[in-house]
């Protein structure tokens, strides 16, 4: 708590901005109240601070560093690999529409790019769609980091969603105390069933040696029948062939954040999915038993000979995992009018995860962009259906855009080509006044 | 015990075409990982080469060609997809050395939106169905089928897709383990600078255990739908993944995994007909248990056995020459 305070004292920029972001966000759009223009004003004043701050920041890096050459940022050098294999997703998509109908290829390519920020119901949209997937992004992150592959977010993110409907749908008696603790022992136990899915698979590496690809793809199944299973002799609701519904008060809250994107569905689950976002950076890149977990991903035989519990940490690493993603399902079904339906299909927001988890570079924040990135292009794919095409291009994309970021080292030596094109143009515009008092 | 034989003939066919398709395409994947590249991107590859198959027999219903005939093209369209789909894999995993499982799993997500994708734009009424018209059902075999109880298990019922499907994998099983270029193969997922060392291409090698899978998977496909469908919906449900478990099961040996996927097979039969074995019926358990065992039962022989399992041990590892 006191690094937070001394955090908040040396960047003292930072912490009045995100005040007054709080304020704009959360309670200035409610007292808009009718006031179109008002609300334009708060509106357009966030993302007018965003950039500035960002600006700033910048600036104060370039000033602080002054000696900051861009290919030896390991950050940046990955960055652009990820923006490159966006480029070619991008590009083979447009390839494709241009293929199958030349005429509306490109207004159906613009639609695409400009995804969910059309308008501020758009974004809205966009941030709805795009909170479970970032948490199954982070999920796969976390543990991509840590030196696991956690393919089997899909089964985790299942069982938490039957988790919290079964408590939306019958802890109604919860909800007459108070909505908020309704919703938030769905949640929790949604993390929590999560996490103990995502156990077994650490337990069995961990213990058995037992690869977790593999036994997270058979858990996966194993969750997809189950949930079927479990819907149907709990909360069926055989009329519609679907979970029952949800009671109101287990519904997300909107946290007023419906009257800063007028009719839109987006909910407080961004902002759940942000503060997993900060804390996962925390534990990762702040603590020592972040340390621990990544030294063990990096070589497990190593850390074990530095004293590390080796074993502890692998099932700690896919328990926060599992919980992340028990989480996003949670979060995913924890709405009005959507229903968990038992139809042994495996749900596609864990695979997701994975691309997700891969564009954000492994780092939470990371995660954060590339989630609402995928958002965006999901906004952008449901507007495209006014043009002759169907949204399953997005899916396309995604899959090259993935297949892209895989031959990543390939595409590194790209962007470092790039960036020492742009440094030795501007070396050279240096050059004349080095080279008059040299012998050459 | 009439009944009992009754139960027998009914489900002994069926267990017998769903065991084909998983025993084809976990031999696929046993050449992969015996070459040294782990391959998850078999139900990607199965649903692409099900649907090029499923499209291309879909044109030829149209003209009189044979209806066996038809599924053998079928067959070999499905193969040659599959193979020229896992060329991806192979590039990104043995050239690139990129993460094996991302892009596979890059594949995975590729194939159904591609189908869906191309389907809704050019079948005539939009959807993502390709419907079959003709029954692939072999009804009688000359002279074979005559034979008392074998005739009624095997080849009554049968698919020509199921028979080939048997052959070729009796074929890959010999040249997996009686020949020279098998046994290279194998050592290349065992010990890739050990045999680079002894002059075998390693990138050579991998290249062909990743497009025999991604053939055999491709064709694996066409018998998916061939034998439980009839039509293409963009899937194969789960059957890529369920021939992973299959060749865990099965140790990655060949004749275990004949064993495992007749196991798995089974278990998805008595899903789907509970009713119809009257021991089963007055369990009552229902049919998502059955669905569900087989993968349980991975879990437990994963746990059970992997200390002393028969996994390659460069499988998933790109080669590099300097790491001896």
């Amino acid at each position: 708590m006191t690094k937070i305070i001394d955090y908040l004292k040396t960047n003292k920029v930072g912490a009045s901005l995100s005040l007054v972001l709080f304020l704009l966000i959360f309670i200035m759009p409610k007292t808009a109240g009718d006031n179109a223009t008002l609300l334009k004003v708060y509106q357009l004043s966030i993302f007018i601070l965003g950039f500035v701050y960002l600006f700033y920041k910048i600036i104060t890096f370039k000033k602080s560093n002054p000696n900051f050459k861009a290919t030896e940022s390991q950050t940046l050098v990955n960055a652009g690999g990820s923006i490159i294999a966006i480029i070619v997703g991008l590009l083979f998509g447009l390839l494709l529409m241009l293929i199958v109908n030349p005429g509306q290829a490109f207004p159906g390519f613009l639609t695409i790019i400009v995804g969910g920020f059309d308008s501020f119901k758009s974004i809205g949209n966009m941030i709805y769609l795009s909170t479970p997937i970032i948490l199954t992004g982070l999920a796969v992150a976390f543990a991509f980091r840590t030196g696991l592959f956690n393919i089997g977010a899909t089964g985790q993110l299942t069982m938490g969603a039957f988790i919290a409907v079964y408590i939306g749908v019958k802890w109604g008696a919860v909800g007459e105390i108070s909505p908020f603790l309704h919703w938030g022992l769905a949640i929790l136990f949604a993390a929590i069933v999560g996490g103990i899915w995502g156990a077994i698979p650490g337990l069995l590496k961990a213990y058995r040696n037992v690869n977790e690809v593999v036994s997270a793809i058979m858990l996966n199944y194993v969750a997809m029948f189950l949930n079927t299973l479990l819907i149907t002799s709990f909360i069926y609701n055989s009329d519609y062939a679907r979970a029952m519904d949800i009671k109101n008060s287990a519904a997300t809250p909107t946290l007023n954040l419906d009257f800063l994107f007028p009719g839109s569905s987006i909910n407080a689950g961004i902002i759940v999915a942000v503060i997993v976002v900060i804390i996962l950076h925390v534990i990762l890149n702040k603590t020592t038993f972040g340390y621990e977990l990544k030294a063990v991903g990096f070589n497990r035989d190593a850390a074990k000979y530095a004293g590390m519990n080796s074993r502890r940490n692998i099932v700690i690493s896919m328990i926060i995992s599992g919980a992340v993603a028990g989480l996003a399902g949670g979060l995913m079904f924890l709405v009005q009018g959507k229903y968990l339906q038992p139809i042994n299909t495996l749900l596609p927001e864990g695979f997701t995860g994975i691309a997700i988890s891969l564009l954000g570079l492994s780092s939470p924040f990371g995660v954060l962009l590339a989630g609402l990135f995928y958002g965006s292009l999901q906004q952008g794919g449901y507007y495209l259906q006014l043009y002759d095409f169907n949204s399953d291009i997005i899916d396309i994309i995604i899959a090259v855009i993935i297949y892209a970021s895989a031959l990543g080292l390939f595409l590194q030596k790209f962007v470092i080509k790039g960036f020492k094109f742009r440094e030795n143009r501007q070396n050279s515009k240096k050059l004349p006044e080095a080279v008059e008092g040299s012998d050459q | 015990m009439e009944q009992f034989f009754d139960i027998i003939y009914y489900l002994v066919p069926y267990m017998i075409a769903s065991a084909v398709p998983l025993a084809l395409v976990a031999l696929g994947a046993l050449f992969s990982e015996r070459s040294g590249v782990v391959n998850i991107a078999l139900e990607g590859i199965m649903l692409m080469g099900a649907f090029v198959g499923a499209l291309v027999m879909k044109q030829l219903e149209v003209s009189t060609m044979s209806t066996q005939w038809i599924a053998v093209v079928g067959l070999g369209v499905g193969a040659v997809i599959g193979l020229v789909f896992s060329l991806l894999h192979a590039f990104a995993a043995i050239n690139m050395k990129a993460n094996q499982i991302i892009s596979a799993t890059a594949l995975n997500m590729f194939a159904p939106a591609f189908a869906i994708f191309i389907n809704r734009r050019y079948s005539e009424n939009h959807t993502q169905r390709v419907l079959l018209q003709r029954s692939y059902r072999i009804s009688e075999v000359p002279i074979l089928s005559d034979i008392p109880i074998i005739g009624d298990l095997f080849f009554k019922g049968a698919y020509v897709s199921t028979l080939i499907g048997i052959v070729i994998f009796i074929v890959a099983t010999i040249i997996l383990y009686k020949t020279k270029w098998g046994l290279r193969l194998r050592s290349c997922g065992e010990s890739p600078q050990a045999a680079d060392s002894l002059g075998i291409n390693i990138y050579k090698i991998r290249y062909a255990g990743v497009m025999v899978s991604g053939a055999l998977a491709g064709m694996g496909g066409v018998i998916f739908v061939l034998s439980f469908a009839t039509a293409f919906n963009a899937t194969v449900s789960g059957f890529g993944f369920l021939a992973l478990a299959v060749l865990i099961f099965g140790n990655w040996k060949p004749g275990r995994i004949v064993l495992a996927a007749l196991f798995f097979a089974f278990m998805r039969i008595i899903s789907n007909s509970t009713a119809v074995v009257p021991f089963l019926d007055n369990l009552n358990w229902p049919s998502e248990i059955y669905s569900m065992l087989p993968y349980l039962a991975t879990l437990i022989v994963l746990a059970f056995v992997s200390k002393n399992s028969a996994a390659p041990r460069a499988a998933g590892e790109p080669y590099d020459a300097g790491k001896r």
